[in-house]
């Protein structure tokens, strides 16, 4: 039993390419060659260098002395916060754009919700000197005006996808249609774990640095590689991805993944994509997404735009169909009592995303000697103004 | 198999199709533009099924699914507003749409509806040809339905050979690599393609479509192919003059 994509990229019944024809040859292409490049020597001394030099890892694994203590057991946490640009999307991101330099590619589109992927990817184009479009819902534009000087400033295109509900979903059609109308020349920066195969597999693969380091980290903390419990939020699921992927086949590793409840699950107002959804297909992926009876696809919320996504990656659907993860729902104000908690009790401000991933500890007790790593997946900067409003800060 | 695809694909001349989006403009205009473009010389009409994420349109089809969905449209409500369609349509019928609302209804249940109405055939953009293949050619073929596969100047001529063989009605021919919608008339890359294709001797007959909007793009869609689909110019010509003057629109291409 493997909870890793097989070589049609399906985890268990989920994932594939439900692909219209003018997406198969660009599909294929990176099919074909995407393990083959990433095991070349030359690749992965690159992208080594560049998570080292430019990233700025290994991120530390450090125990959460206080949080530990108020919540009764062993508390790690990853920090992909102090990733450069404050979140784990460049891992990716730097991986995709050395394929793409490999792959002959010279112009890159990208989607982006709250933006955190779109200034990851505007920071690799700038790093390669290479033409860079991103997509991003009209709405998200307007409410995300930092990210979207930061994209600017690095150089970047972004142009606004005024179809459907003019927010990430509608961002990652127009990027896909982008790639439709530009075959050949043009490689798609995708965010997170979802969209056709190879994608979600590859995004995994690049996240998965982040459980590699988790092991050896944790091996020089307590003497053991292995972790009782690993908990992340899941958005479209790659920072989760990242941080389970050495651990996916080890049933003695708990997986917990935290997903958003918006205004609560049953609200109309919610993300909670494994307790609404449905099986479907979603950007070219048979996954779990949240949609009508008819089949049309509806729009989350979540006061998180990083965790507003409709559908979730094929692995987490397979990961929670098959009870190999723990899936959790946390409302907007579980996350932002979570974070502020955080914020006092360890002098980190997590990215509302991440908040969500903490308030895992008022919903489920752990026991005193239990190993818990969470992966703080980003810092809470871009945050501060939505922290403001909630707390009237 | 033998359906109406195929007794039109027989027959003498050049075909024009035509694709609208149900439920647009108004949820009830569905029958009437059907009857319409039938009584004004059309071979074969597509019947858009709307959905919220159409990846393979462009601007036009989008707004108008948009529109439809907003409307009121469903599967069900389709299906309902089809129900007689036979007594006054005899061309053939193909829903176009995407894969996710026919999953919901069930693959077969929505298969078995189809043949009950008379759906002649089902063009699925975003359901690959290698996963029909596999999973879903045998309920398709229960009930009767052509399913109708599209192939790129991008398409591998391997490929091209693997989705003749899986095809029983017509190749869907995608005129440019792009989404519907984008067409800005035809050069070379367009005829040089159209003629590769026709030089392929493939055993389906080829129609094509995206970016075909006036008479010119018609006829040198149809020099080497057996026919061609028009879909944005006729929705943008609904959308400017609504559904009273379809044979005006059909009476310029024509
Ligand atoms: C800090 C942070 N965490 C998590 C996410 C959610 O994405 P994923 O589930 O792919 O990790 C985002 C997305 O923007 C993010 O910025």
């Amino acid at each position: 039993m493997t909870y890793h994509a097989n070589k049609k990229g399906y985890y268990g019944e989920f994932g594939g390419a439900y692909i219209p024809e003018m997406l198969y040859p660009n599909c294929e292409e990176l099919r074909q060659n995407y393990i083959r490049i990433m095991e070349e020597p030359s690749f992965k001394e690159e992208f080594d260098q560049l998570l080292k030099d430019y990233v700025g890892r290994p991120t530390p694994l450090y125990f959460a002395k206080r949080l530990s203590e108020k919540y009764g057991t062993k508390i790690y946490l990853k920090r992909e916060d102090l990733c450069h640009t404050g979140a784990h999307k460049v891992n990716n991101t730097i991986g995709q754009i050395l394929m793409a330099q490999r792959l002959g590619k010279n112009r890159i589109i990208a989607e982006t919700g709250a933006g955190q992927h779109g200034v990851a990817t505007a920071t690799v184009c700038a790093l390669m000197g290479i033409e860079c479009i991103v997509y991003m819902g009209e709405i998200d534009i307007a409410r995300q005006a930092p990210n979207v000087a930061r994209m600017k400033m690095l150089g970047a295109e972004v142009r606004p996808a005024l179809s459907g509900s003019r927010t990430l979903k509608d961002a990652t059609n127009e990027a896909i249609r982008d790639w439709i109308n530009n075959p050949v020349d043009t490689h798609y920066i995708i965010g997170s774990v979802v969209g056709p195969h190879p994608y979600p597999d590859m995004v995994a693969r690049f996240q998965s640095v982040i459980s590699k380091e988790i092991k050896w980290q944790l091996q020089e903390r307590e003497g053991r590689e292995n972790p009782d419990y690993v908990v992340a939020c899941v958005g479209g699921g790659s920072n989760a991805a990242g941080a389970y992927y050495h651990y996916l086949d080890n049933p003695n590793v708990g997986i917990i993944a935290v997903e958003a409840a918006g205004k609560g699950v049953n609200s109309g107002e919610s993300a909670a994509t494994s307790a609404l959804g449905k099986v479907g297909i979603i950007h070219g992926s048979k996954t779990l997404l949240m949609q009508t009876t008819d089949g049309q696809i509806t729009e989350p919320y979540s006061i998180s735009a990083g965790l507003d996504y409709p559908g979730v990656g094929p692995m987490h659907a397979h990961l929670f169909k098959s009870g190999r993860g723990e899936f959790i729902s946390i409302t907007d104000d579980e996350a932002m009592i979570a974070g502020l908690e955080m914020a006092q009790l360890e002098g980190i401000i997590p990215a509302i995303e991440t908040s969500h991933a903490f308030a895992i500890f008022n919903h489920r007790k752990f026991k005193a000697d239990d190993v818990v790593v969470v992966n703080l997946s980003g810092r809470g900067d871009k945050d501060l103004d939505t922290y403001i409003d909630y707390f009237k800060l | 198999m033998n359906n109406r695809i195929n007794n039109k694909m027989n027959s003498e001349g050049k075909l024009l199709s035509i694709y609208f989006t149900a439920g647009y403009p108004a949820l009830n205009d569905t029958a009437k533009i059907i009857q319409d473009l039938e009584k004004n010389g059309v071979d074969m009409i597509e019947i858009g099924l709307p959905f919220s994420d159409p990846l393979a349109d462009g601007p036009t089809i989008q707004a108008s699914s948009t529109a439809a969905l907003k409307n009121g449209m469903t599967t069900e409500i389709l299906f309902e507003q089809l129900k007689n369609i036979r007594n006054s349509v005899s061309i053939p019928l193909i829903i176009m749409g995407y894969f996710n609302p026919m999953l919901q209804y069930g693959v077969e249940a929505f298969c078995e509806k189809c043949e009950e109405i008379g759906i002649d055939g089902l063009i699925i953009p975003d359901l690959p040809v290698d996963v029909y293949h596999e999973e879903y050619q045998k309920t398709f073929e229960k009930y009767g339905l052509i399913n109708v596969f599209l192939i790129t100047p991008q398409t591998s001529e391997e490929r091209i050979r693997f989705i003749d063989k899986v095809s029983k009605g017509f190749i869907y021919m995608v005129s440019s690599a792009s989404v519907t919608g984008s067409g800005k008339g035809f050069g070379h890359m367009q005829t040089d393609y159209f003629k590769r294709i026709s030089d392929m001797q493939l055993s389906n007959p080829q129609i094509v479509g995206f970016g075909i909007k006036d008479t010119e793009t018609y006829q040198q869609a149809t020099k080497t192919a057996k026919g061609a689909i028009i879909g944005s110019a006729f929705i943008n010509h609904l959308t400017e003059s609504g559904t009273d003057s379809v044979s005006d629109f059909i009476a310029k291409i024509h």
